[in-house]
């Protein structure tokens, strides 16, 4: 497939997705959320923690970003 | 500013911003305070401080932070003991934060300084949060700019450099146990990008060691690509494994992959946890352990973090929770250790203090610890 292709396939996909989640319902209800909302469950436990290894990290190799801390999501208020 | 790549200072004290503004959007992060203890010494390297992070809410819509950290550095590097001589130094760093809940988006600003005797870096973090799909789903976007100063001890060589960071971060709850995460992130460089104090070798026969040292020549230029793709999965006893990986080019023509796998498992007031982290990448185009002449090329450089090379880390922490209820102010507490152990190969670097032949000197590899102890509050 070409990227031209490819790439008009992922936008629909990506429009497509969009439209069906404004219609449809949280297929994991607020009252199932209970497990995401465990501390375990947060990928970023530790702030200042995470915060410092990543440091110990990038100082030391040539990658760098995309180190996470995105998590959540939960719902849970 | 020696132990490290010039182009990071800044950045560390938005970690704890970062992470806080986009952990769970529609919901202010925790009033929370950390008072973390922590010590590197790996590779000749001694370095060791405190991370001190405070957050409070002001009302039901803005929460403040703040961060201090120290590195106390101690160094007597590979790159120290064939090129200077051993120093120590300590960098300060400060920063602010607020971020402001309003429905189910969270926009946040955060502002940092890093001061060094001989690299200033001032960074400015903006990031927007939004909770779509009822909740599960996560949309977060950020923008770091970052302007150091870069100096040099005992002359009066001066430059600067530039950063601008985006980011775009995806969270999904895929199902009551499952949750993914997706990470994009751009960096741009601009400037003064490499260390000054950080030489390459060439073979010179004029020389009785049969090589000699010359200045590091970076472009002044750089851009680079990550995307992280991450679930974190939890078991029906209460306990969570997680995996990942990332992807990471730039434009000096490193690629570079990281696979972390771990394991949390709490029991009773203790929460155990060990991982396992796998990194590997390629040296960029202008690396070579030993150039065959004095300015063999428009760009040079000999930094180990440039070359090729692969890491192990092991992980294993445990945490207490503290029953503590301080008058009403203060609800619980935790005692958390985290050991990391970091051995680093390197597949072009070569230990030139073993002497012999240019070139042929054998191939360095060391290893790291990592300690953290940190106390832990929330309010």
């Amino acid at each position: 497939m070409k990227p031209r292709s490819m790439l008009v396939l992922l936008s629909a996909l990506a429009a497509l997705a969009a439209l069906g989640g404004c219609a449809v319902e949280p297929w994991v209800k607020p009252y199932e959320r209970d497990r995401m909302a465990d501390p375990i469950m947060n990928p970023n436990r530790h702030p200042v923690s995470s915060s410092y290894l990543n440091h110990v990290h990038e100082a030391r190799e040539a990658a760098r970003g995309a180190a996470g801390g995105a998590g959540g999501g939960c719902g849970c208020n | 500013m020696r132990w490290r790549v010039a182009a990071l200072a800044g950045l560390l004290a938005l970690g704890p911003f970062v992470g806080s503004l986009v952990a769970t959007a529609g919901v202010l992060p925790e009033d929370r305070a950390d008072v973390l203890y922590h010590y590197y010494d790996g590779g000749g390297v001694e370095i060791d401080g405190p991370s001190i992070l405070v957050r409070k809410s002001v009302g039901q819509s803005v929460s403040l932070s703040g961060n201090f950290y120290i590195d106390s550095v101690s160094s007597a590097s590979i790159d120290v003991i064939t090129q200077a001589s051993e120093y120590s130094e300590d960098r300060t760093e400060t920063s602010l934060g607020v971020d402001y809940l309003r429905g189910d988006t969270i926009m946040g600003l955060a502002v940092t300084r890093s001061d060094e005797d001989d690299y200033d870096a001032d960074t400015l973090n903006l990031g927007i949060s939004q909770e779509i799909f009822g909740g599960l789903t996560t949309v977060t976007l950020g923008y770091t700019r970052g302007s150091d100063d870069v100096g040099k001890r005992g002359s009066d060589f001066s430059e600067e450099a530039g950063h601008w960071r985006y980011r775009l971060g995806l969270s999904q709850v895929v199902t009551r146990n499952l949750l993914v995460t997706f990470d994009y992130e751009a960096i741009a460089d601009e400037g003064f990008l490499n260390n000054p104090y950080r030489r390459v070798r060439y073979l010179d026969p004029g020389n009785p060691l049969g090589f000699s040292y010359q200045d590091e020549v970076y472009p002044r230029t750089r851009d680079s690509n990550a995307v992280a793709l991450r679930g974190r999965y939890f078991l029906p006893h209460r306990a969570a494994i997680s995996g990942g990986y990332r992807y990471f080019d730039d434009s000096w023509g490193i690629d570079a992959s990281t696979v972390e796998i771990g394991y949390t498992h709490p029991r009773g007031p203790f929460t155990y946890e060990i991982g396992y982290r796998y990194y590997t990448q390629n040296a960029a185009d202008f690396y070579s352990d030993l150039f065959p002449f004095r300015d063999a090329q428009n760009f040079l450089a000999r930094d180990k973090e440039l070359s090729t090379f692969t890491s192990h880390s092991l992980r294993f922490g445990v945490g207490y929770e503290v029953p503590l209820d301080i008058g009403g102010f203060v609800e619980r507490g935790a005692v958390n250790f985290i050991w990391d152990h970091i051995m680093f190969d390197y597949d072009d670097f070569r230990d030139v203090r073993a002497g012999g032949v240019p070139g042929t000197e054998p191939l360095y590899d060391f290893s790291a610890d990592v300690l953290q102890l940190f106390f832990s509050a929330w309010f």
